[in-house]
């Protein structure tokens, strides 16, 4: 199991390797010069060309990813070229607000989904599958920016319970509903949706299973069935469907941050691409792809750990 | 003890998918007195599983108990309502279920799910732990003390099915439902299993159900026969009666059909000496590439004309993966393969369109080889188009004829797989691999997954493909007595080596190798009192997996009854050749073998002389 998992790390790290080369070509076939961005229209063709020697802009672009990769490897990101602080002081100061709140989300539509999904699964053909799978399909189908607009002039404009804009504050609890109600709910809406679809599509195939039946034949009673039973030999799957749907957070992530204004990983990424400022870009890009491969990494620890034919005997 | 049970005008209803409602099981009634065995028994589809799951108070998804008594010692299953449930269901009535496989639950040991049901039921987990180790004794399964911790998929079938059982007898239940219990087991192994389970049931004097399709094996096991057929009794009888005198028409045929090994063999004309079509020497296969897990070792063969290698093993013998390396699907990485005296190349996709006409594999599974969503016109139309170039009428004219051919009506060509019935499917399969025009047919368990009639049919379907279109084949079987009636030459393997190669007639005479025997003294047959008289296994012997040989020394030595110690597992087995023509391979001279009471020379002085 242990071989398993390193091999299973080995995989990560070069496709993290892969995604930094992607990352690098797709910023870089960005339009437009850095150094032209910074110094405005007044600058004279020698500052320009002094600046470009100082970003190392005249190297050519495999020289410029081998010094870039270095840096990443060492922590060094690079320096933002718009506000000359270090990438990764930047990122340390929005990291924190960013985990807050996927954190949060996490927290919530976990458990939420679990439940919708088990009792789905268990309750097959009957009314309230049905209702969870038209609602799930609903909240599925409506865009993150939509729901996340909506719930602004519904819950803040014109209701007023919430504060239009979020802001990251934890002091206390009434503080923290007030600023992440609605950020939460909306990223959550679709997590859950997906999420609590995917664990019941796993759990009703091993409801279907013969050992599942045995379990109901050694006259079990149908709670022990479903967690003693069935759940473990679902956890894998549904590890999986966590992970990605916890992964397409990221990218809800962006949305929801830049509508309600909170101070995140996100918007700093999407402020950045707007100044073209490239090494903050692409810390930024990776940090996700990073966030992105640990998930996926756990679901696979976790389906590994679960799967008595992996350990060894 | 055990329990009385009675099942009076039982129906039970299943939804279609159109949602009407239709009865599977029509008015069944039976009852068996406490401690007896009742048999249930049947072909798929004729409700016997449904009508013993109903004795639990239990029905399939989509499946409703519509109508009917059904008392088990005394408690009226019907009137249980959900609470109660767990006092009755796997506490006094229990079940072991056909597929021990896939009735474990992956994710949990043994030793959890079989003290399951008495530790929720109060039993201490320490007693509960004592209790399975004893039943794990008292079924001879093999390091009884241990065995517990270990996953489901870490023993074998046959060991699994006793786990299983050892699970079933843990609350003491008044009522045993077996489920096809043996089926899906080796025929050495399902003599071991039936062993156990009748001396555990009978121990405890538990009142038992058992449910089969194979009446050799229910005349082991049961006191009474119940023969159903379409959901509905066909006729009812003591086991002796049943076999010795049915009443049923129905009865009558599935006892004509049950193969035997000793039913003379169909007699074909032998084969004109002519060049041969498929010569193999000498051929090795290994998974995982040449320095991989072999899975194959010197294997030779020769196949005249016309003839058929009957080839038999147990499961992991290489019997199928002899079927295909021959084919190329899984290419050989030693020995050579000739067909019609043309060295073949290993790999399927090297060799010719015309190689590849010449040789079609029918496989085991009609279900997963059919593409489900093509009409059986569009399966045959396909073989007739990539080989013959064929297309129009006189394609249309040649799935005709080809259904002709295997018996099958001409407007069956617009049906999809999923509207035939196995047999038909399995007919199917077969006027697919006819399609080709083939000289040479490799038919890998071509009958295992049909019914006993089906199955005899489609024998009969064979033979007869053989005399008219004096086809070739290499017939791959687990059942030595379909082997037999249908085969010229035998091929008999072992942990991927053949232990056995020769006529059907020196196979007949003897000597035979001692793991042939083993095989043939393992084919239950359809008089009661068979298992009684089995000699008890071999001391020292043990039942199981093969050895694992590093030279080339004797993988059945752990399970042979004339062994010898310090010679057959130390140094390489020769392979003789015997005054019958067959070739064995073995330590132990001919003289010696032939005094081994085997049980096909013996048998075949018929069951009326005592085996000496």
């Amino acid at each position: 199991m242990l071989q398993l998992i390193a091999r299973r790390l080995g995989h990560t790290a070069l496709t993290l390797l892969a995604m930094s080369l992607a990352v690098f070509i797709g910023t870089n076939l960005l339009p437009g010069d850095v150094a032209d961005a910074l110094l405005g229209q007044a600058a004279t063709p020698e500052a320009t060309a002094a600046l470009r020697t100082a970003l190392h802009l005249n190297e050519s672009a495999p020289l410029r990813y081998l010094h870039w990769l270095a840096g990443l490897m060492t922590g060094d990101f690079g320096q933002s070229l718009a506000s000359h602080i270090s990438v990764a002081q930047l990122i340390g100061s929005r990291l924190g607000n960013s985990l807050l709140l996927a954190g949060l989300t996490a927290a919530l539509s976990i458990p939420v989904s679990l439940a919708l999904g088990i009792t789905a699964a268990v309750w097959r053909g009957t009314l309230f599958d049905r209702i969870t799978a038209i609602g799930t399909i609903a909240a599925v189908s409506v865009p993150d920016f939509l729901v996340a607009t909506v719930a602004v002039i519904l819950f803040a404009v014109e209701l007023q319970w919430f504060p239009a804009l979020s802001t990251p504050r934890i002091a206390s609890i009434p503080e923290l509903f007030s600023s992440f109600t609605l950020p939460v709910l909306t990223l959550s809406l679709a997590v859950v949706a997906q999420m609590s679809r995917m664990t019941r599509a796993a759990l009703v195939g091993i409801l279907d299973s013969s050992y599942v039946e045995m379990a109901r034949l050694k006259g079990l009673r149908p709670g022990r069935i479903v967690l003693r039973h069935a759940l473990p030999n679902a956890a894998g799957p549904i590890a999986n469907a966590a992970a990605l749907s916890l992964s397409s957070l990221l990218g809800g992530v962006i949305i929801v941050e830049v509508v309600f204004n909170y101070p995140g990983l996100a918007k700093l990424m999407v402020d950045a691409v707007s100044t073209r400022d490239m090494p903050l870009i692409q810390a930024c890009a990776m940090l996700f792809c990073l966030g992105y491969m640990v998930l996926v990494l756990l679901a696979d620890i976790c389906s590994i750990a679960t799967n008595p034919r992996l350990r060894p005997a | 003890m055990g329990a009385q049970v009675e099942v009076a005008g039982l129906c039970i209803a299943a939804r279609r998918a159109s949602g009407a409602e239709a009865d599977i099981v029509h008015d069944v009634s039976f009852s068996a007195a406490a401690g007896e065995v009742v048999a249930l028994i049947g072909e798929s589809g004729s409700g016997k599983t449904t009508t013993a799951l109903a004795l639990l108070g239990y029905a399939r998804p989509g499946c409703r108990i519509r109508a009917g008594r059904i008392h088990v010692g005394g408690t009226d299953v019907r009137a249980l309502r959900p609470a109660d449930m767990p006092g009755f269901r796997g506490r006094r009535v229990s079940y072991i279920a056909q597929s021990a496989a896939a009735a474990f639950n992956p994710a949990h040991t043994l030793m959890q799910q079989v003290t399951e049901g008495a530790i929720i039921r109060g039993l201490s987990p320490r007693a509960a732990h004592i209790k399975a180790v004893g039943l794990f004794h008292s079924l001879a399964l093999p390091d009884p003390d241990r065995i517990g911790r270990r996953y489901p998929h870490q023993v074998s079938g046959g060991q699994l099915q006793r786990v299983m059982a050892a699970m079933a007898l843990m609350t003491d239940p008044e009522l045993v439902v077996l489920d096809e219990p043996t089926t899906a087991l080796d025929v050495t192994t399902q003599v071991e299993v039936l062993r156990a389970f009748r001396a555990a049931v009978r121990e405890r004097g538990a009142t038992a159900v058992y449910v089969s399709h194979d009446l050799a094996v229910v005349a082991q096991m049961a006191d009474q026969i119940v023969v159903l057929r379409g959901g509905r009794v066909q006729e009812i009888g003591a086991t002796a009666r049943i076999l010795s005198a049915p009443e049923n028409p129905y009865t009558q045929s599935l006892l004509d059909a049950a193969p035997s090994i000793h039913t003379p063999p169909t007699a074909a004309k032998p084969p004109k000496p002519a060049p041969p079509v498929l010569e193999a020497d000498a051929l090795a296969a290994s998974y995982g590439g040449p320095v991989g897990v072999p899975v194959l070792r010197e294997i030779g063969l020769r196949l005249l004309p016309g003839a058929v290698l009957g080839v038999i093993g147990e499961s992991g013998s290489g019997k199928s993966t002899l079927a295909r390396v021959l084919t190329g699907l899984l290419p050989a990485h030693g020995g050579t393969v000739r067909l019609s005296g043309t060295v073949l190349p290993p790999a399927a996709a090297d060799r010719t369109a015309d190689q590849l006409r010449q040789m079609q594999i029918v496989f085991q599974m009609a279900d997963t080889a059919l593409n489900p969503a093509h009409s059986v016109g569009r399966l045959l139309a396909r073989p007739l188009t990539f080989y013959h170039r064929m297309g129009g009428a006189a394609r249309e004219r040649r799935v005709a004829e080809l259904l002709d051919m295997v018996r099958l009506p001409a407007n069956l060509a617009t049906r999809r797989p999923a509207e035939l019935s196995g047999g038909q499917k399995q007919r199917v399969n077969l006027a697919r691999a006819l399609a080709a025009d083939p000289a040479l047919l490799i038919c890998d368990e071509v009958t295992s997954a049909l019914d006993t009639v089906v199955a005899a049919a489609v024998l009969d379907l064979l033979a007869e493909l053989r005399r008219e279109l004096g086809l070739a084949m290499v017939f791959i079987s687990h059942d030595l007595a379909t082997v037999r009636s249908i085969a010229d030459d035998v091929m008999i393997m072992y942990a991927g080596r053949a232990v056995q190669y020769g006529s059907r007639a020196a196979l007949a005479r003897g000597p035979i190798h001692p793991y042939a025997d083993l095989l043939a003294a393992s084919v239950p047959e359809l008089r009661t009192g068979w298992l009684d008289g089995l000699p008890p296994a071999t001391e020292g012997t043990s039942p199981g997996a093969a050895r694992v040989v590093a030279n080339e020394s004797c993988a059945f030595f752990d399970r042979c009854p004339v062994r010898l110690p310090g010679l057959c597992d130390t140094t390489p087995t020769p392979t003789q050749t015997l005054s019958t023509g067959a070739t064995i391979r073995c330590t132990q001279p001919e003289a010696e073998l032939l005094r081994l009471g085997s049980a096909i020379t013996s048998a075949k002085a018929t069951s009326a002389q005592p085996v000496t």
